[in-house]
């Protein structure tokens, strides 16, 4: 790649400037500044598009009571139920019953506590169903 | 208090960070030095590992051994840590960097609030360099941003014990010795010597020249096994791994390619330079495929961006790489 060719594609990175490898004249390699490439904000993109998708699935789920808010503050942190259950120091197994709606609500506010900090929100916010319900279906940035 | 550090931007974190180390004992050693002796250049396409349900393509060796071979072949004298209880990781940190030592560390990036929201994934292996703390916020020399960054201490903490795959375990690390002169020329062939040795010589098949061309098979029957849709996931993926997660561009290439004209010189062999020019026409072969790969994703694939033109793209980059490999075993093994 020569320098002249470096891409400056503003994207994903929202003009912060990361270093290319590239070609000057005289054939002698250079670090250059780069605020994107194409190729690169469309399959970051992509990646965003899937988790939004995977999300708003997540939210219908809850509204229709199948799931526990617990899935999608999960799903919102990107999380799995292995991850979370590391993060709030449970066994999965545990983990994916508070998925339940019916196990969720019998929750100790200890172990309540424990997810919120995770999620870095209130326990209030956390058991408020009609909050997640009312999200406009997210859009992340393009 | 702020230790004179010299920040300077890299393309990629670890390869930064042990330049940067380095660098602050007085040597001059480029990234791509860095990532040259510590035989950074690899591939490996592992689809039984996945990340977010995708399987892994690596570019570049497994995280930790850069730093862990350019020291060691400099004769440098490293201590490195991990903790179990938090607390006590920041206490070490601190004590070290009272001593005007700057300590390296690995961090989950998710965590950091200084990263651009686009960047945040769960990604454990990203590393800094602590160079100074005024109360409760830390100064820290990032490699992937053009200057030093501010980060709380409760943030810190949290990054630092991420969890996940290579969860961090708090763990830092700092130079203890490092010697008056290096001896560049030795650590410069041996790292040549390990890189062409896994990319040719590797049992395994999907590792080196023929773990490419083994993608190349998967994904010429991509849209056949998985269906359109996620193949299309699949192929975001591969140029996410090429390109992303600061690699200088085409998975590395261009970055050995910036090494091998550094070690032109310190070995005084001219002919290093013409493989360097190669190595360069083969990372544009590697962004030649992130484009037609992208252009996939984006729904705009052209007559020249079938799955199988795009098979044949990656043979090409394996014959050359091979091609190239055997040139640079014989001339510096």
């Amino acid at each position: 790649m020569l320098k002249k060719d470096v891409p400056q594609d503003v994207g994903i990175a929202e003009g912060l400037k990361e270093v290319c490898y590239a070609v000057d004249e005289q054939g002698r390699y250079v670090l250059v500044p780069s605020v994107g490439w194409e190729p690169k904000n469309i399959t970051n993109s992509q990646a965003w598009e899937v988790i939004q998708a995977e999300l708003e699935e997540t939210r219908l789920q809850v509204a229709a009571g199948v799931v526990s808010p617990i899935a999608y503050f999960m799903i919102k942190n990107l999380m799995d139920v292995r991850l979370l259950s590391q993060y709030v120091g449970l066994w999965h197994w545990r983990v994916k019953r508070h998925l339940k709606p019916a196990v969720f609500k019998k929750l100790s506010p200890e172990i309540l506590q424990r997810y919120a900090a995770v999620f870095a929100i209130s326990v209030e916010e956390l058991l408020d169903v009609s909050r997640i319900i009312n999200q406009p279906p997210a859009v992340r940035q393009k | 208090m702020e230790i004179a550090f010299n920040h300077r931007q890299s393309a990629h974190c670890e390869s930064g960070v042990t330049a940067n180390l380095i660098s602050h004992y007085g040597h001059k050693v480029s990234e791509a030095m860095a990532f040259g002796i510590g035989a950074g250049l690899f591939f490996g396409y592992i689809p039984f590992i996945r990340l977010n349900h995708l399987p892994l393509t690596t570019f570049r060796c497994v995280t930790g051994n850069i730093l862990k071979r350019a020291t060691r072949s400099l004769g440098i004298v490293m201590q490195s840590q991990t903790f179990r209880n938090p607390e006590a990781a920041m206490t070490a940190l601190d004590s070290v960097l009272e001593q005007g030592i700057p300590v390296g560390i690995q961090t989950g990036a998710y965590w950091l609030p200084y990263f651009p929201p686009a960047y945040r994934f769960h990604f454990n292996m990203h590393n800094s360099v602590v160079i100074g703390r005024e109360g409760e916020v830390y100064k820290i020399s990032d490699p992937v941003f053009p200057e030093p960054v501010l980060c709380p201490r409760r943030e810190l903490m949290f990054a630092r014990f991420a969890k996940g795959v290579l969860a961090p375990h708090g763990r830092m690390y700092f130079f203890t010795n490092v010697p008056e002169n290096l001896d560049l020329a030795t650590a410069v062939t041996g790292g040549i010597n390990a890189v062409t040795k896994s990319m040719l010589s590797t049992p395994i098949p999907i590792i080196g020249v023929r773990g490419i061309r083994f993608l190349a098979n998967r994904l010429e029957k991509w849209p056949h096994n998985l269906g359109e849709a996620k193949a299309i996931l699949h192929l975001g993926q591969l140029v996410r791994m090429q390109e992303e997660i600061g690699t200088g561009g085409a998975g590395f290439r261009f970055m050995f390619a910036a090494f091998l004209q550094e070690a032109a010189q310190v070995l005084a062999e001219p002919r290093l330079q013409d493989l360097s020019a190669r190595m360069t026409l083969i990372g544009d072969l590697w962004r030649e495929f992130a484009v037609s790969a992208a252009r996939n994703c984006k729904g705009r694939a052209g007559a020249g961006d079938s799955y199988p033109a795009m098979a044949g793209m990656l043979r090409n980059c394996a014959a050359d790489e091979e091609a190239l490999y055997r040139d640079l075993r014989a001339l510096v093994g």
